[in-house]
């Protein structure tokens, strides 16, 4: 890192620092080092603000350097509840400032799109009028297109599917979509407030459960950041049979989603197939601990389930068989025409504006942006294993089906690896208790992208602060620009192609 | 193919000329790909379940016997407060997520997870275990067989919760389950739906829609609540965000209990609302 970035405190993911050994910016000095930071190429991969004195806030941003490896975390801290928004020049942060004035009414002066993200009361007494204090679920100022020819459509809470709440306005000419708005908060269920104080009994069941599909990736990131906080090292094989798991849930995602886009596009074939391979996918990891979204696996300190030499070999059979189903089911894709031609050019997302939104995994890959966890801040087992990152070009439905497919051949090539290479070791090793005021850093490439969770202890190494960014934080934006000038029709089709976490985002 | 060849060169993948030459290949390769996946349809209820992983975690037996009197080293792990003395050992099956802490907490093996996935029952009370067996759903009366047991539409609505439940309900309707065959739907609007069926914990921001949903379906209306959240509100009771299940809110006719529950157990939930098995 070069100019006044180079003289921070930087740390490779997955490790912890003493707070009291960081720097106290200033805000001025805070903004400035983080718009530096953008301007090298940095991400910001979590914002946010916790109380730290009976009127003072601290802010602190997680910058993040994926071609270093490297985590710049930097704070701030506020006696004013106001700050000069960053927004405008950094879009990436929109949502974090709202984020920040939903939950402390910390206001950032000139942010263009200041409106509830959740919908739940401001923490503790701000001073704010009723209606900024306790705003009313789903009301706010929809942006409106005017003119005789415009037309809105609102669709949601309850969907048609069987899927999760959220909200959506289009404003339409005709069919093209001119703008569309995503209203969500509906999934709040408060887990960030309750982590505070932790660990406890409920803790890794919070993990488990921030979005049910992304068990493994959620506790995977939480029991990373409890090894580093309390020194406690997990065995290789532990690490090995973390990486199968999160492998399995990331195919078991993909071959769902695959299905669920060939169905939008009314090809029934590769829909059912892959909607009954999905199962089996899930029914692996269930062989492995039992549950098929992988509940109870991951433990602090390593798995809580070992792998014997006959279910290695089930498993191996097992994902052979998948192996050939999947071959057929999804070539067919590509092969048909009229499933290509509603993929192709459909909700094409720009690099640059990838970019500068901060998008992650899948959806960033397949606009050309070489990002992933596993590969910029490896962690675990990808620190001794590689799987190379795969990319598209198009921005479209087709680039992200496709950079799933890619995705999903080179997970089962790492897992038949790492089945039949398994090093001895034990499952589980304990862990300490936790280091007092610190903060640690800890990211996993789930299957939608970035997992990001931060932990802060206080003086009884108890959480003072507990930070989780859901990829789906990062990338609804980009289900929203991905709509723009679309035909409303597509909609469906582009939101599978996105597939993104309500609950993750609501938490 | 069309699209690998696009990655590599960048920019110009779509040859339709190409692709649409290719009309008559591709259904032959939709036809094999058709032999290569072949039936998988279960038989079962016909046949029995499908085999479940020998780790999976099904009903859990109490043993009263052997409890040791003001012993609390399985209450003290819960993190859902499901297991409780009064003075009895007691766990109630609507707030269990089946982590099994309980189990391995237990000196005197009180506390044993099977491999049983029957567990939905018809009223709240039943889902309390002490030791009895349980009390599985018994079916409709002769009407209400009469109005759904031959088809049934059910509005899913998903109010919090982590989507699990709503994933493995979703299961049900691939080729694998063909919920269909029983005459079971999820349709889009309640309107056409003859009950509800509910998952999460019924946040404070879905409470509302939940409601709303529930007026807009037409009586008799059946609601059914799937998951430990929608129950009890699971692993969220006592938030001040959720309501803690859908229980106290409106009658609920069946309960299927889980974290997620596995499709198995709601379907044999829905089965024996509709007298369909015993
Ligand atoms: S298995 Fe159920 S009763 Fe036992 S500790 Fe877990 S939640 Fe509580
Ligand atoms: S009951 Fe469990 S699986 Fe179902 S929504 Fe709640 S937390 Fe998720």
């Amino acid at each position: 890192m070069s100019d006044n970035l180079s003289n921070l405190f930087s740390m490779p993911n997955g490790h912890a620092v003493d707070i009291k050994s960081l720097d106290r910016l200033n805000i001025s000095q805070f903004q400035e080092t983080v718009m530096n930071g953008i301007g090298q190429g940095l991400r910001i991969s979590a914002m946010f603000a916790h109380p730290v004195s009976s009127d003072g806030l601290r802010i602190w941003a997680i910058l993040t350097h994926d071609r270093q490896s490297l985590v710049v975390p930097v704070y701030t801290d506020l006696k004013t509840r106001c700050y000069p928004s960053l927004t405008p020049q950094c879009p990436q942060v929109q949502g974090f400032e709202r984020e920040m004035f939903e939950q402390w009414a910390l206001r950032p002066e000139g942010h263009p799109w200041l409106k509830p993200l959740r919908f739940h009361d401001a923490y503790g007494n701000t001073g704010l009028s009723k209606s900024c204090q306790s705003p009313v679920m789903g009301v706010t100022d929809f942006f409106r297109v005017a003119g005789e020819d415009v037309h809105e459509v609102a669709v949601g809470p309850v969907h048609a599917g069987i899927i999760e709440p959220g909200h959506f306005r289009f404003q339409c000419h005709g069919e093209t979509v001119l703008h569309l708005e995503i209203a969500l908060g509906y999934q709040h269920r408060g887990v960030e407030r309750h982590l505070i104080g932790g660990p406890n009994s409920r803790t890794i069941h919070y993990m488990e459960t921030l979005a049910g599909d992304t068990t493994i990736g959620h506790a995977t990131s939480y029991c990373q950041a409890i090894e580093s906080l309390s020194g406690a090292r997990p065995s290789l094989r532990a690490l090995a049979l973390r990486g199968v798991a999160l492998e399995l849930e990331r195919i078991a995602n993909h071959v769902g989603d695959l299905g669920a886009l060939s169905g939008d596009v009314g090809f029934l074939p590769t829909m059912s197939y892959c909607g009954r391979i999905r199962g089996d996918v899930l029914n692996i990891s269930a062989l492995i601990c039992g549950n098929r979204f992988g509940r109870g696996l991951i433990c602090p300190g390593g798995v809580a389930f070992d792998m014997d030499g006959q279910r290695a070999s089930e498993l191996r059979r097992r994902l052979d068989d998948v192996e050939a189903d999947l071959n057929s089911a999804i070539d067919l894709l590509w092969k048909t025409s009229s499933v290509m031609a509603r993929f192709e050019g459909t909700g094409a997302l720009s690099r640059d504006l990838c970019d500068q939104s901060g998008l992650v995994g899948p959806v960033a890959r397949a606009s050309g942006i070489e990002r992933d966890i596993r590969q910029d801040f490896p962690l675990g087992i990808f620190q001794y294993t590689q799987i190379p990152i795969c990319t598209g070009d198009s921005g479209d439905v087709f680039a992200r089906a496709y950079v799933r497919w890619l995705e999903i051949q080179r997970s089962i090539m790492f897992i038949r690896e790492q089945i039949g290479t398994l090093p001895d070791g034990n499952s589980v090793q304990p862990a300490a208790d936790l280091l007092s005021d610190h903060l640690t850093v800890s990211l996993t490439e789930g299957w939608r992208g970035e997992i990001c969770h931060v932990a802060l202890t206080d003086d009884q190494g108890r959480f003072r602060h507990y930070k989780i960014v859901d990829p789906s934080f990062h990338n609804w934006i980009g289900l929203a620009m991905a709509l723009r000038g679309q035909q409303i029709s597509d909609f469906p089709l582009c939101n599978k192609s996105f597939n993104l976490s309500y609950c993750g985002h609501d938490l | 193919m069309i699209c690998e060849r696009g990655l590599e060169v960048g920019g110009q993948r779509s040859d339709f000329e190409d692709s649409d030459k290719k009309g008559d290949e591709s259904m032959l390769d939709v036809l094999l790909a058709r032999i290569q996946q072949k039936h998988r349809t279960i038989s079962y209820p016909k046949a029995p379940a499908p085999k479940l992983p020998d780790r999976y975690v099904g009903l859990p037996v109490i043993r009263q016997e052997n409890c040791l009197p003001g012993c609390r080293l399985c209450t003290d792990v819960c993190p859902t407060h499901a297991i409780f003395r009064d003075p009895n050992l007691r766990l109630d099956l609507g707030r269990c997520i089946l982590c099994r802490k309980c189990e391995k907490s237990c000196l005197k093996g009180c506390i044993q997870f099977g491999s049983d996935y029957r567990m939905s029952v018809r009223r709240r009370e039943h889902l309390y275990m002490d030791g009895q067996a349980i009390q599985l759903a018994e079916s409709l009366d002769a009407a209400g067989k009469r109005l759904f047991g031959r088809s049934l539409k059910l509005r899913e609505v998903c109010a919090g919760g982590c989507n699990a439940c709503e994933a493995d309900i979703n299961v049900l309707g691939t080729v694998g389950w063909d919920l269909g065959r029983f005459g079971i739907q999820f349709v889009a609007s309640p309107r056409h739906a003859d009950g509800l069926l509910i998952t999460g914990p019924v946040t404070v921001n879905m409470k509302e829609a939940l409601l709303k949903t529930y007026a807009a379906t037409p009586s008799p209306k059946l609601v059914i609540v799937a998951g430990a959240c929608a129950i009890s509100g699971g692993i969220y009771a006592g938030h001040e965000m959720v309501c803690d299940g859908a229980t106290g809110l409106l009658p609920v006719d069946l309960f299927i209990p889980g974290c997620p529950p596995h499709p198995v157990t709601i379907l044999d939930g829905l089965l024996r609302l509709l007298g369909r098995i015993r």
